[in-house]
């Protein structure tokens, strides 16, 4: 029980390294063909990233194949078969600012920092992630290819 | 959320993201905090001798009764015994202070009081006294219903109180609305997702281990996504209580609860 408790407070100690505001990006279609990097995203570094409840925040929403995760958030979308769905071009936009495709969304922009409101002195002008990371993140989530994968580990 | 509303265009994005009007909950759908707790928790909160929050009250009692200040005088000096005196006061705030001119929580017309009556100095946001007082104050409107006055001069500050609550803020960028309107009864990661009615306020908090008031709880909303939180006893915090009452009409009060 007392694991149950404290996700809120979590979310706002994360350490927060300085980080660069977010280069602009070519958002073409539905997707940012582009790399944000020059080097390759890396899918462990990534996997580490979206299980991390401080960091990518991504399993306070989402539920995935991650068996050894407990406590995955059932407001968003299953990740289970994430990278079958859709491109890596796709998935970047999808991390980068997916409030261009649905403005009502309430999956956070990880690479935005423009058009916020009241944001923590610790984090303003700050990206949740940053260029490599959001990387590292779309290379993982193109390694979940199976949609019936999923762990479910329903709260 | 919605795919019919998957629309481009950063005007738009601007426009929805400042004030996505959102569905309300339907009276018939509305639920208490408690209701969102494990039953060991609720029972906690039923039971006067487990529940911690009756120790603050208790405290509260002696306070009330306790001549301070330059004037000497306790509370009970004016307000008599508050099983009587305060019976239905906790369910009507915030309200409207003349002199102010603007609305005032219960906590503020505490401090009221106790500057103008007792020739006392203020007390602390959350300070021990504080959440005594307001949790024994509370107590005498238990079982009541939430009862907002029907005062036309706090429509303006409850109207912002409301733009607020559908105003997506901090890194995260989330609205109150957003997750309370919305997504209730789902889960953040572990934590189910409550209403958001505060008519069980102030509460006993396993994780804080101690007692807070309502704004400890809207601080650490705001923090949660990373936002920076108004200063206790802002302006914006007596707005947003008094849409909360507004939201929580006729709901039962339930002060002192318990939470996780
Ligand atoms: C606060 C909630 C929330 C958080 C945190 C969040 N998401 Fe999402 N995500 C959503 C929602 C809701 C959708 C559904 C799309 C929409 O809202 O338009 C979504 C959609 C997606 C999609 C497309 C899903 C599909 O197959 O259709 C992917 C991929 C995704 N998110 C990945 C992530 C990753 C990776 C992270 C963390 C780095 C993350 N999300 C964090 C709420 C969230
Ligand atoms: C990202 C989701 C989220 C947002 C945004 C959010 N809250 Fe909450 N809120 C929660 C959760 C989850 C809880 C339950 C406490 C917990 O488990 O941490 C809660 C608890 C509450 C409670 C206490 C309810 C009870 O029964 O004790 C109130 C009141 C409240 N929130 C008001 C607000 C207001 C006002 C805002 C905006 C300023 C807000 N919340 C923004 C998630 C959110």
């Amino acid at each position: 029980m007392r694991a149950l408790v404290a996700v809120l407070a979590m979310i706002a100690l994360a350490p927060m390294a300085p980080r660069a505001e977010p280069a602009p990006v070519a958002i073409v279609g539905d997707a940012i063909p582009q790399p944000l990097t020059a080097e390759a995203g890396d899918p462990a570094r990534g996997r580490a990233i979206v299980v991390d409840r401080q960091k990518g925040l991504c399993l306070l929403c989402h539920v995935g194949p991650f068996p050894d995760q407990r406590f995955q958030g059932d407001m968003a979308p299953d990740l289970a078969g994430a990278g079958a769905r859709w491109s890596s071009a796709q998935l970047r936009l999808r991390i980068v600012d997916g409030s261009r495709l649905n403005p009502d969304t309430i999956m956070p922009s990880y690479y935005r920092t423009e058009g916020l409101n009241r944001v923590a002195p610790a984090f303003r002008d700050k990206p949740i992630l940053d260029a490599r990371q959001v990387e590292d993140v779309v290379a993982f989530l193109a390694t979940l290819q199976d949609p019936s994968a999923t762990s479910s580990q329903k709260p | 959320m919605n795919p019919a509303a998957r629309i481009g265009g950063l005007a738009l994005i601007a426009m929805l993201g400042a004030f996505a009007a959102r569905a309300q909950i339907a009276d018939a759908d509305r639920k208490s905090g408690a209701a969102f707790m494990s039953a060991q928790t609720q029972e906690m909160q039923r039971d006067d001798g487990a529940n911690p929050g009756m120790l603050a009250a208790l405290d509260g009692e002696s306070l009330w009764n306790a001549r301070t200040g330059g004037a000497g005088k306790s509370c009970a000096d004016c307000h008599g015994e508050a099983q009587t005196g305060m019976k239905g006061v906790a369910a009507r705030y915030p309200a409207f202070n003349e002199a102010s001119a603007a609305p005032i929580d219960l906590q503020g017309r505490i401090n009221l009081c106790r500057q103008d009556q007792q020739k006392a100095t203020p007390l602390a946001p959350e300070s021990r006294d504080l959440l005594a007082l307001s949790a024994f104050i509370g107590l005498q409107s238990r079982g009541m219903p939430t009862a907002p006055p029907d005062d036309p001069r706090l429509t303006p500050f409850r109207e912002r109180g409301r733009a607020l609550w559908s105003q997506r803020m901090g890194q995260l960028n989330f609205s109150c609305a957003q997750c309370h309107d919305d997504n209730w009864g789902k889960h953040l990661g572990s934590a189910p997702i409550p209403q958001a009615h505060a008519n069980a306020y102030p509460i006993y908090r396993l994780e804080w281990q101690g007692m807070g008031l309502l704004q400890r709880r809207l601080r650490n909303c705001m923090s949660g996504v990373r936002a920076q939180a108004f200063p206790y006893g802002a302006q914006e915090f007596v707005e947003l209580e008094l849409f909360l009452a507004e939201r929580a009409r006729g709901m039962p009060v339930e002060t002192p609860g318990v939470r996780p």
